[in-house]
């Protein structure tokens, strides 16, 4: 047996999001949390299904998604590979661009906006920037 | 292309003259590798079809061909059967009981996995001492151990609690996720098998009603919410009027018209009771889902 596998997965049923898309989020969401770095190894199908009772295809597809965008590879007889991390670098060194929207959402405040008027402002323009992007 | 574990062609089972068909004029693929939830209400022909699979009966009319076969002593070895009342002997012991198992099966029995799936069962109890829980466990060790191309549970999850139920699934996730086995489990709650199921088969009155990849039978139905008006040329499979306002599921033939209709995914539960309903509804098989044969013959 190699080496244990860097994460587990969980699997919420009433989510109502697809399970293969709940593992390929939560693969995504470990590699921006630096939970996951290149070169860990995913857990195999056999150990994913083993803990979760899910279907082995379901696990399949959502790795063969993770390597469609570049993420992980699968290396024959070894098993599924993380290649590279994701964002993690823009998001928490990229002054500018923090800066830019400190500076947005304090005046957001100053124009009376509270809290959750500004979160569905933001949400509503990265709803429609981001429309039609896959998994966004 | 995958070969098929299951193709049906015609097939047709009745226990005696008197007593009507138990499943009728069935046709339909399984494709290997595929893990299948067998749905339908109590006395659909479920655990007919499954016995026939397993080739412990003999149809009445039409033929079932299992990985590939029809002669029913050449299927046997490589199909394992769990029938819905676990049927064990009851004088012997669990070690008897595998030990067995293993000389029955020399060419291809896996006394590791036997060993693991058996691991929380007191190995010298006999098993008429067994709950119901635990002898579904030690069924599904024979079964597992056997190492069978295609495997044919009958509500295998039925007597288990949670705990048992979801790890034993996770076993059975997990032998076919490394032995590429099928696996046909048969039950009458969805939500049991919703997870672990990637291809559905619906049985109702003695007939195959839907078939196919879980996905795309899901995929080819729409929700539709609306103004009472026709729906045509799309096929309904069940509509429901309340004042002014039509609820239907259809099967659409072309576009929806998204300015008239509201319109969603329905889940697999709301699918099945509209079919179970609708006793009239046409059925629907994927291409994956037709058996070869009859598509030769047409």
């Amino acid at each position: 047996m190699a080496e244990s596998a860097a994460v587990e997965f969980r699997i919420d049923r009433r989510s109502g999001v697809a399970t293969y898309l709940q593992i390929v989020q939560q693969t995504k969401q470990a590699l921006r949390l630096g939970v996951l770095e290149p070169g860990d190894r995913l857990p195999t199908a056999r150990e994913v299904v083993e803990a979760t009772a899910i279907n082995p295809n379901t696990v399949l597809k959502a790795y063969r998604e993770l390597e469609r965008e570049g993420l992980v590879e699968a290396r024959r007889g070894l098993g599924t590979f993380v290649r590279r991390t994701l964002g993690s670098a823009a998001v928490t060194t990229d002054a500018p661009l923090r800066e830019e929207l400190v500076a947005w959402t304090l005046r957001a405040r100053a124009a009376g906006l509270d809290r959750d008027d500004v979160s569905a402002l933001f949400t509503a323009v990265l709803d429609s920037t981001f429309k039609g992007d896959p998994h966004t | 292309m995958t070969g098929a574990a299951i193709e049906a062609n015609g097939l047709g089972m009745t226990y005696g003259r008197k007593r009507g068909w138990a499943l009728r004029d069935c046709s339909f693929r399984l494709p290997a590798g595929r893990i299948c939830a067998l749905v339908g209400p109590n006395g659909a022909g479920k655990s007919t079809l499954l016995a026939l699979a397993a080739g412990l009966l003999r149809p009445t009319e039409g033929t079932v061909r299992v990985l590939g076969s029809t002669d029913r002593a050449e299927i046997r070895p490589r199909v394992a059967y769990v029938a819905q009342d676990k049927p064990l002997y009851p004088q012997l012991t669990v070690a008897d009981t595998l030990w067995a198992g293993r000389e029955l099966n020399p060419a291809t029995w896996d006394a590791d996995a036997a060993d693991r799936i058996a691991a929380p069962l007191p190995r010298d109890a006999k098993v008429r001492t067994l709950s119901g829980g635990q002898r579904t466990r030690l069924a599904l060790a024979l079964a597992l151990a056997k190492r069978p191309g295609l495997m044919l549970l009958d509500e295998p999850m039925a007597d288990l609690d949670p705990l048992a139920r979801h790890q034993l699934m996770g076993l059975l996730m997990a032998e076919a996720a490394e032995h590429s086995t099928t696996i046909v489990m048969s039950s009458h709650i969805l939500t049991e098998l919703e997870g672990a199921c990637d291809y559905l088969l619906l049985v109702d009155g003695g007939r195959v009603r839907l078939g196919g990849e879980s996905e795309d039978v899901v995929a080819a139905h729409a929700l539709v919410t609306g103004q009472v008006r026709d729906l045509a040329p799309h096929t309904v499979i069940e509509s429901r009027t309340t004042g002014r306002q039509l609820t239907a599921l259809i099967r659409p033939d072309g576009p929806v018209d998204a300015a008239a209709w509201d319109v969603a995914e329905p889940s697999l539960e709301e699918l099945l009771l509209a079919h179970l309903r609708s006793p009239d509804a046409p059925p629907l098989l994927t291409p994956s889902a037709h058996a070869r044969e009859a598509v030769a013959a047409a």
